[in-house]
């Protein structure tokens, strides 16, 4: 681990303005720290926001829900109005990491976690998001994990977050601070970016850019559902994760927000497969037809293509499951 | 006073005499409280907190040679004291027993992950950014064998074995099964890291390590740093699991040793987690041949088993793939091949059960394939094919309650319970099987010593250099001393894991408790010859229980007829014993799975593991033994493998993360049955090995229920879910 300056934040201002001379933010550390002591990451400064004030979970004056960058995983997932009213949150948060990781890993700290590629942790490989222009190792080596959905010709890393996938089904937005004192809110989907050419390039965050909260809209109602498909029952990264938010009416489906985990370098949500499912009669036809265009674009690398007909198969299974809930 | 028991003949069950019945009784370990408070110091935390660090930096290539260290770049950087690139470095750890060092000389590179350089610093973090930042450079070599295929195996001639005539016998059978399994490398994942401290004084050094086998360690130590091994002294009092990994010196110990001398002050070195996957010991991958000919009532009239597997160039041992294979089953006609790949991969090993571990997987799978295919019950399979005498060298075995195992074991699962047709048992989502395989580990008795000594207040010490890996070695050394000098529990005082003490077999092979403890046996019984002299009566006229000595109706305390303390150095030595019997320990494992008809995702429903291992010294650890080798053995089915680039060779799961062993959800309720048994050839206890047994079969169980419940047959390990998926139905 290389020799490193810290600071604690005494306030979002301060933190921003640390973090446009140059610092790292660390909030929970649980990815952060692993990452200094490979030298993955080498920040020469740290600001620790972990006593601001940003741990609450509180009501919108629009009835949604505002949680704070600094609520632990582990609070987020018990929280009564979470799991009564973002059931998908709550059992996505669950379904990630370790407990100890969970009473440690902090909201905005989850969103920004860096992908798992065995490449991007080693130093010693080749690696376009960790030295651009090194090249990608991660193509025609062990993929397993990797995406098959969003990728580019120099990375094929898949986002980690089992959360992120949920809120990103509930339309959660993402509120900034910025180092000129600015707030911001965005929506999720515009917070991480595709590799493309640039798979260094992960957020549209700038220098000195703090997360301070996530704003989930007033409940969706319906079914919730969350899925998680890996190699073993805890502690394991997605190989493919679906979260479902599907409301039936008169025989049909009337709204459902899909999105899925570990598919891609982001989140993914497609909207021509919730169009296709919307309105229609559930049938395993149709949920054959949503996965199709799911997966028009799907790409496996080797030893990640099995991953194409296990998000075809948890897509329907999840989708047949939450409809016969809200029948 | 020493004595000295060769075991030339089978021995009376003296244990079973004793008034107290300590022995076998559900005993916690004694240093478990210790450990899980962290009150047991590990090798690392041993120093005060002055010493200098140590952390290696590693090939970055798989084969050629080191031209150039930029020492002087990081000598430069804040902290570091030393950059030890001494020819004495390790290559690799030592084999386990060895002896004598393994390959040494940091500069000719054979593996991706090698140790070339330590570099030393005030602090951790210093030392491993100076690590990290070391510049090396390389003359590459164009021939790197990263995988198998990459390199012509070798053939080991001893282990190229026929008898009779296989060929014909599989063109004659009635059924047969010719089946390929390939098994992963894999890697211990002890929980503590390998760690060392290194004290010189003068020309004396004091290593705290974190070590299985402290005699051989010791001499491996001292040649590889060429000092006299009479110099050394290693103390390991508390390990935090090995499993293999910790059986002979590592890099971390030799390069904290030279540090340590060069510096002229004491050096810690504790390998991170990737360096653990890269630069210890892994378990070889496998490729296995399995042919099996059966007559028409299922009865084996040949077995087959060839075996490929790989090492680096230079080192003795490779997986012996068939070690079980040659006295479980019988039938007439036999063939084996044994091929080793030279590799520029990490150094192989052992690791827990090496041979049967990945044997029984390929031999049990192919007997539940054959069971199959010949319609009969795979437990009745197993129980007709079981040789009265061993089916190669015509030997009585021992104690063998292998048929009881696998009929009660089945009785207890409710094994009848199975529909022999897969695929047909459905729980919701969820395929459901039952699966089943044998148990079968060899048993061996290594030469140890121990001293006891029954103090003259009525407490007792033992003394040995014997390790407890976790396994209960404290508790049953104890148990065994209490037994037999008739003392609580509580009056016996156990000290191991220092090379000062007498020399035992170290912890291995499954030999440890049978031998250590036959040892202090052997010591004990001395002591009591001693005291009944003393007494004026015959040893086994006398009785000792509760720290008391009865004669004539009378009880007396120990404390009132010692007036000096009785001291014995105990020897075993194994003898004829060992070669004119077969000696094995056996089981029959059972397993339930849950097998996702969406995901291919297999859960564990539930596991049952029966087993004869003669007498069971502590039930509790013996319990937990059988437990971490069927948890061993889920991993093995369903999660662990360790994962080479096809272009380096390259370690790309290197940390827990990644490499999945099984975690507590994993896990079901898990029983274990013992039976009892005896056995007067192994030892004076009448004990078999029982550390790796629980692993032998387990994983077999496992995939045989998943074909049960699914009718997908993955033969290559391990069954994650993108093997088990093409079969599954359409949803």
């Amino acid at each position: 681990m290389r020799a490193f300056d810290y600071a604690r934040a005494t306030s979002a201002t301060d933190a921003t303005a640390k973090a446009a001379a140059g610092a790292t933010i660390i909030a929970g550390g649980t990815n952060l720290l692993d990452l200094m002591k490979l030298e993955v990451m080498a920040p020469e400064q740290i600001v620790d926001i972990n006593r601001l004030d940003m741990n609450r979970i509180e009501h919108t004056e629009s009835g949604g829900l505002r949680i704070g960058a600094l609520v632990t995983n582990s609070d987020l997932a018990v929280h009564p109005v979470v799991r009564r009213d973002y059931a998908v949150l709550s059992r996505a948060l669950l379904a990630g990491a370790s407990g100890q990781l969970r009473n440690k890993a902090t909201t905005g700290g989850n969103l920004l976690q860096r992908t798992r590629c065995g490449y991007f942790y080693d130093t010693a490989m080749p690696c376009n998001k960790r030295e651009p222009g090194t090249g990608c190792q991660a193509r025609d080596g062990f993929n397993r994990i990797l995406a098959i959905l969003g990728t580019s010709e120099h990375c094929i890393a898949t986002h980690p977050s089992d959360m992120a996938v949920a809120m990103r089904a509930l339309d959660a937005e993402v509120e900034i601070e910025s180092a000129t004192g600015i707030a911001r809110t965005i929506p999720l989907v515009d917070l991480h970016v595709l590799p493309g050419e640039t798979p260094h390039i992960e957020t549209t965050l700038d220098e000195g850019d703090l997360i301070t909260a996530v704003i989930l809209p007033p409940p969706p109602g319906g079914v919730h559902r969350y899925r998680k498909v890996r190699d073993r029952s805890s502690y394991a990264f997605a190989l493919v994760s679906v979260a479902a938010v599907l409301r039936i009416e008169s025989g049909k489906i009337a709204s459902c927000a899909l999105a899925f985990g570990g598919l891609a370098p982001k989140p993914w949500r497609v909207a021509k497969v919730e169009d296709a499912l919307t309105g229609q009669e559930p049938s395993p036809e149709i949920f054959d037809k949503a996965a199709d265009i799911l997966l028009a674009d799907a790409k496996g690398y080797g030893a990640n293509d099995f991953k194409i007909p296990l998000a075809r198969r948890t897509l329907k299974a999840v989708l047949r499951e939450s409809v016969e809930a809200a029948q | 006073m020493t004595a000295h028991l060769k075991l030339d003949k089978p021995q009376s069950d003296r244990l079973g005499d004793m008034a107290q019945g300590v022995i076998g009784r559900e005993t916690p370990r004694r240093e478990g409280p210790l450990k899980v408070t962290g009150r047991a110091p590990y090798a690392a935390e041993v120093g005060d907190g002055t010493e200098a660090v140590g952390v290696f930096a590693r090939a970055t290539i798989a084969k050629g040679k080191v031209t150039k260290i930029g020492l002087d770049a990081v000598r430069a950087l804040p902290g570091v004291c030393a950059v030890i690139t001494d020819e004495r470095l390790l290559r690799n750890p030592a084999q386990g027993t060895a002896n004598t060092a393994p390959v040494q000389g940091g500069r000719d590179v054979a593996y991706f992950g090698q140790p070339i350089a330590l570099v030393v610093a005030e602090t951790y973090e210093q030392a491993r950014h100076a690590a990290h930042g070391l510049e090396i450079a390389y003359d590459a070599a164009e021939d790197a064998a990263v995988t198998p295929e990459d390199a012509e195996p070798e053939s080991l001639e001893s282990k190229q074995i026929d008898i009779g005539d296989l060929d014909t016998a599989m063109s004659h059978a009635a059924h047969s099964m010719d089946a390929t399994y390939t098994t992963p490398s894999q890697n211990s994942a002890a929980m503590e890291p390998h760690a060392s401290i290194a004290v010189w004084k003068g020309d004396e050094l004091t290593l705290h390590g974190s070590y299985q086998m402290l005699k051989f360690n010791r001499n491996e130590l001292a040649d590889s740093l060429g000092v006299d091994p009479e110099k050394v002294q290693i103390k390991s009092p508390y390990v935090g699991g090995g499993f293999g990994s910790k059986l002979g010196i590592a890099p971390e110990a030799v390069g904290a040793a030279l540090a340590a001398k060069e510096l002229g002050r004491a050096v810690r070195v504790v390998l991170t987690r990737p360096q653990v996957f890269e630069a210890t010991m892994r378990r070889s991958e496998t490729r296995q041949r399995v042919r099996l000919a059966a007559d028409a009532d299922g009865k084996l009239t040949g077995i087959g088993h060839s075996a490929w597997v790989s090492n680096l160039v230079g080192e003795a041992f490779s997986e012996p793939v068939a070690q079980a294979t040659h006295f479980t089953y019988g039938g007439a006609n036999r063939s084996y091949r044994h091929l080793i790949h030279r590799v520029n991969r990490t150094c192989a090993g052992s690791m827990r059960a090496p041979g049967e571990a990945v044997g029984m997987l390929a031999l049990e799978n192919a007997m539940d394939e054959l069971a199959h295919a010949a319609g009969v019950d795979p437990v009745e399979l197993r129980l007709k094919n079981i040789p009265d005498r061993h089916p190669e060298d015509d030997k009585p075995y021992s104690s063998r309650r292998f048929a009881d195992c696998l009929t009660e074991g089945a009785r207890a699962f409710g094994w009848h319970k199975r529909n022999p047709t897969p695929g047909q048992t459905r729980d919701g989502e969820w395929l459901i099987g039952l699966g089943m395989a044998s148990a079968a580990r060899g048993n061996i008795l290594s030469e140890s010593h121990a001293r006891v000594t029954l103090h003259s207040d009525g407490t007792a010490t033992v003394e040995t250099d014997m390790t407890d890996i976790g396994t209960g070695t404290y508790t049953i050394l104890g148990q065994i001393t209490a037994e037999m000098l008739g003392l609580p529990l509580d009056r016996v005082n156990v000290a191991l894991g220092d090379t000062a003490f007498p020399p035992a077999s170290g912890s291995g092979g499954s030999w440890g408790a049978g031998s250590s403890g036959s040892a202090v046996f052997v010591a004990c019984q001395n002591i009591r010859a001693a005291l009944a002299e003393k007494l004026g009566m015959e040893e086994d006229q006398l009785t000792l229980t509760e720290g008391s000595v009865i004669r004539n109706n009378t009880r007396e305390p120990l404390s009132a007829v010692l007036d000096d303390d009785l001291t014995v150095e105990g020897h075993i030595e194994p003898g004829d014993t060992s070669e004119e019997v077969q000696q094995a320990a056996f089981g029959a494992h059972f397993a339930e799975v849950a097998v996702s008809a969406v995901t291919g995702e297999t859960r564990v429903r539930r596991m049952l593991g029966c087993f004869a291992a003669g007498r069971i010294l502590n039930e509790q650890t013996a319990r937990s033994q059988c437990h971490g080798g069927m948890i061993f053995g889920i991993g093995a089915a369903l999660t662990e493998e360790l994962v080479h680039d096809p272009r380096d060779g390259h370690i790309v799961n290197h940390n827990l993360a990644e490499y999945h062993v099984p975690v507590n959800l994993d896990i079901p309720q898990l029983e274990v049955m013992f039976l009892e048994e005896r056995d007067a050839h192994a030892n004076p206890l009448q004990s078999k090995g029982i550390g790796e047994l629980g692993i032998s079969g387990a994983g077999a169980a496992v995939t045989n229920a998943i074909f049960n419940a699914t009718g997908v047959r993955v033969r290559d390990y391990p069954a994650t879910l993108d093997k088990v998926l093409p079969g599954l139905p359409d949803i």
